[in-house]
């Protein structure tokens, strides 16, 4: 694997070529990270594709990230290989339900499935995809299901109806209320930083109330 | 003759299909009996999996890696905890490595044996698949002794791997290595030279090394291309540099040289377990950080720090601190990746699973295309699809 000086040194310079798409890069254990902008992220992955200090022939993944808290909710990263400089690099854009990515689908024939998956978890779109459908969710399904929003229990549930013959959806039914145990110590966790505890308020200095 | 008005006819192929491995549906287009078109269904065993370890914590969401490709469990677990240990800086002690690495290589032995027998089977050839059973079901016996399951293992942990062997595993997995060996000699002696078996596969579905990069592929998908590209080498891990073997590649990239390539990397694996029983070091099997790992039952008995710590690790788990690595390894089907998010809470914030199969899939209309409707068969089969991991 390629060490760190060298990701570097390929960071500054995807960095330097690139100056008007790559909002920054970075080397974090050993893999080197570069941030773009979504509108430019053909020109980028072409430009990695082709460079001969780069070569990153083998797109190896595409995913998307959630976070529900930002204006532009989603991360797509690109996971590439370069097998000639043993190299691996992260492209991360961001993305909005409104706002299409450019498919790479025209540079990377891999890149059809995995987008298509990032459609049907997160509801991206993808500009000039040539199949945008759904691709793991069931026929008619609605929603995208990996979005931080959705809840892990779904909305629906199936079942063989055998008056009807037939598989029928129903609302999803819980005999018990679905429970996410907070497992954070008391003292550490969320909820803790919100209260003050019995007794802390000596620490401040103040005299109990 | 009057003019006749020929249609292409649309077939559809699954999901409840032998052949198909699983449950895929295939909607294909034919003109007489070549395939046109070909359009996976996939997503029908799809069980949201990466959702399920957004709300578990880090040591809960290894099981789930079992379920993925199920004829390859510890594979994927491996690639899971690199991952971890890349976030917080662990390290395993080198007899926990070596374990390690026998396990991969025998989770490899299990993968082809039920691969390169099931496309023998698609094909025409049963005996070989019955005889690899055995062969398979004598390999689960030491999944059984290390981890207690036969197929999904939960053995490798943070830190190294939950127990060490038991006495005499080394000497009874030597003992077991010639046997193995005798049967891929019987298995190719059926096959190897077999007409059918030849006529079904040499020249169907080939792949130029271009193509098979612009698709994605990995493992033995991407070397019978004739590209010695394999990550236990070029991207070692877990002491992988330590042993000695070589990388079979094919030389025309079509179904016939990913069954020569997979026989031959049996071959090899049996030569790194080998390796690895000779060379097997003493010490621990897993990190003394207690951070990660629990405190052996004995000491549990006697101290009670040691069962606080045990319980809080089982309970509230660790923390990992925040920040993100793609970390793949060399499955059994081609590269094993997992793209972790941590936030600094004791559950991944994202998990994405990379699996090989789903890649290859993708290429399945590219692979078919031109190619006989009894055709499609041979090139599923030498694709090494297992739907646990394609659809997640």
């Amino acid at each position: 694997m390629a060490d760190e000086a060298a990701l570097q040194e390929l960071g500054q310079h995807i960095g330097a070529v690139l100056a008007d798409q790559v909002i920054a890069t970075s080397v974090v254990h050993g893999e080197l990270m570069v941030t773009a902008r979504a509108e430019h992220v053909l020109k980028v992955v072409t430009f990695l594709r082709d460079d001969p200090q780069c070569l990153f022939k083998v797109l190896i993944d595409i995913c998307g990230v959630d976070f529900p808290e930002r204006a532009k909710r989603f991360d797509v990263v690109y996971n590439l290989l370069s097998m000639v400089h043993n190299q691996r690099v992260r492209v991360k854009v961001e993305a909005d339900e409104m706002s299409p990515v450019p498919s790479v689908t025209g540079l990377h024939n891999s890149a059809n499935w995995f987008e298509r998956e990032v459609w049907d978890m997160y509801g991206v779109m993808f500009e000039d995809h040539p199949d945008l459908r759904r691709l793991l969710t069931d026929y008619g399904f609605e929603g995208h299901p990996l979005r931080k929003d959705f809840p892990l229990t779904g909305y629906v549930e199936v079942r063989y109806d055998e008056e009807r013959k037939r598989v029928v959806y129903e609302p999803v039914k819980l005999p018990q209320e679905f429970r996410k145990f907070d497992f954070l110590s008391p003292w550490e966790g969320a909820a803790a930083a919100a209260q003050v505890l019995p007794g802390d308020e000596k620490a401040d200095g103040q005299e109990p109330g | 003759m009057a003019e006749v008005d020929i249609k292409n006819m649309t077939l559809n192929f699954g999901p409840q299909h032998p052949a198909a491995h699983g449950v895929l549906r295939l909607v294909m287009e034919l003109d007489g009996e070549v395939i046109d078109r070909c359009d996976p269904h996939i997503g029908l065993l799809h069980r949201g999996t990466e959702k399920l370890i957004e709300y578990k914590t880090y040591q809960q969401a290894i099981p789930y890696f079992d379920r993925l490709d199920y004829v390859s469990p510890m594979a994927m677990e491996h690639a899971y905890v690199l991952a971890i240990e890349k976030l917080m800086g662990v390290d395993v002690p080198v007899r926990g490595q070596a374990v390690r690495v026998l396990f991969s290589e025998i989770t490899r032995l299990l993968n082809h044996l039920l691969n390169v027998t099931s496309h023998a089977m698609d094909v025409g050839a049963i005996t070989p698949a019955i005889w690899g059973y055995e062969e398979r079901e004598k390999l689960m016996e030491f999944y059984e002794a290390v981890a207690g399951a036969r197929l999904h293992a939960n053995y490798f942990r943070v830190g190294g791997v939950h127990q060490d062997m038991p006495a005499g595993m080394a000497a009874a997995i030597a003992d077991y290595l010639p046997n193995l060996l005798k049967y891929i000699d019987d298995m190719e002696t059926l096959l190897t030279d077999n007409r059918i078996f030849k006529q079904r596969n040499v020249d169907i579905s080939v792949i130029s090394q271009d193509e098979a990069m612009d698709w994605g592929f990995s493992g033995v998908m991407l070397r019978c291309t004739g590209l010695p590209w394999d990550l236990r080498k070029s991207q070692p891990y877990d002491g992988y540099e330590k042993y000695d073997f070589d990388i079979p590649v094919g030389k025309n990239g079509d179904c016939y040289d990913r069954y020569l390539c997979r026989v031959e990397e049996m071959r090899q694996s049996v030569r790194i377990i080998e390796q690895v029983l000779a060379t097997l070091p003493d010490g621990p099997v897993s990190s003394a950080d207690r951070t990660v790992v629990a405190p052996p039952r004995a000491e549990m008995k006697q101290s009670m720090e040691a069962l606080i710590q045990h319980f809080k690790l089982y309970t509230e788990g660790f923390k990992v601190p925040a920040g993100e690595t793609y970390t793949a390894i060399e499955a059994p089907k081609g590269e094993f990746g997992v793209y972790l998010m941590a936030d600094g809470s004791n559950m991944p914030y994202r998990c994405k699973i990379r699996s090989p199969g789903y890649v290859h899939l993708a290429a399945l209309d590219h692979l078919c295309k031109g190619h006989l409707l009894a055709d499609s068969v041979a090139v599923l089969g030498s694709l090494d699809i297992v739907f646990g991991e394609v659809d997640r």
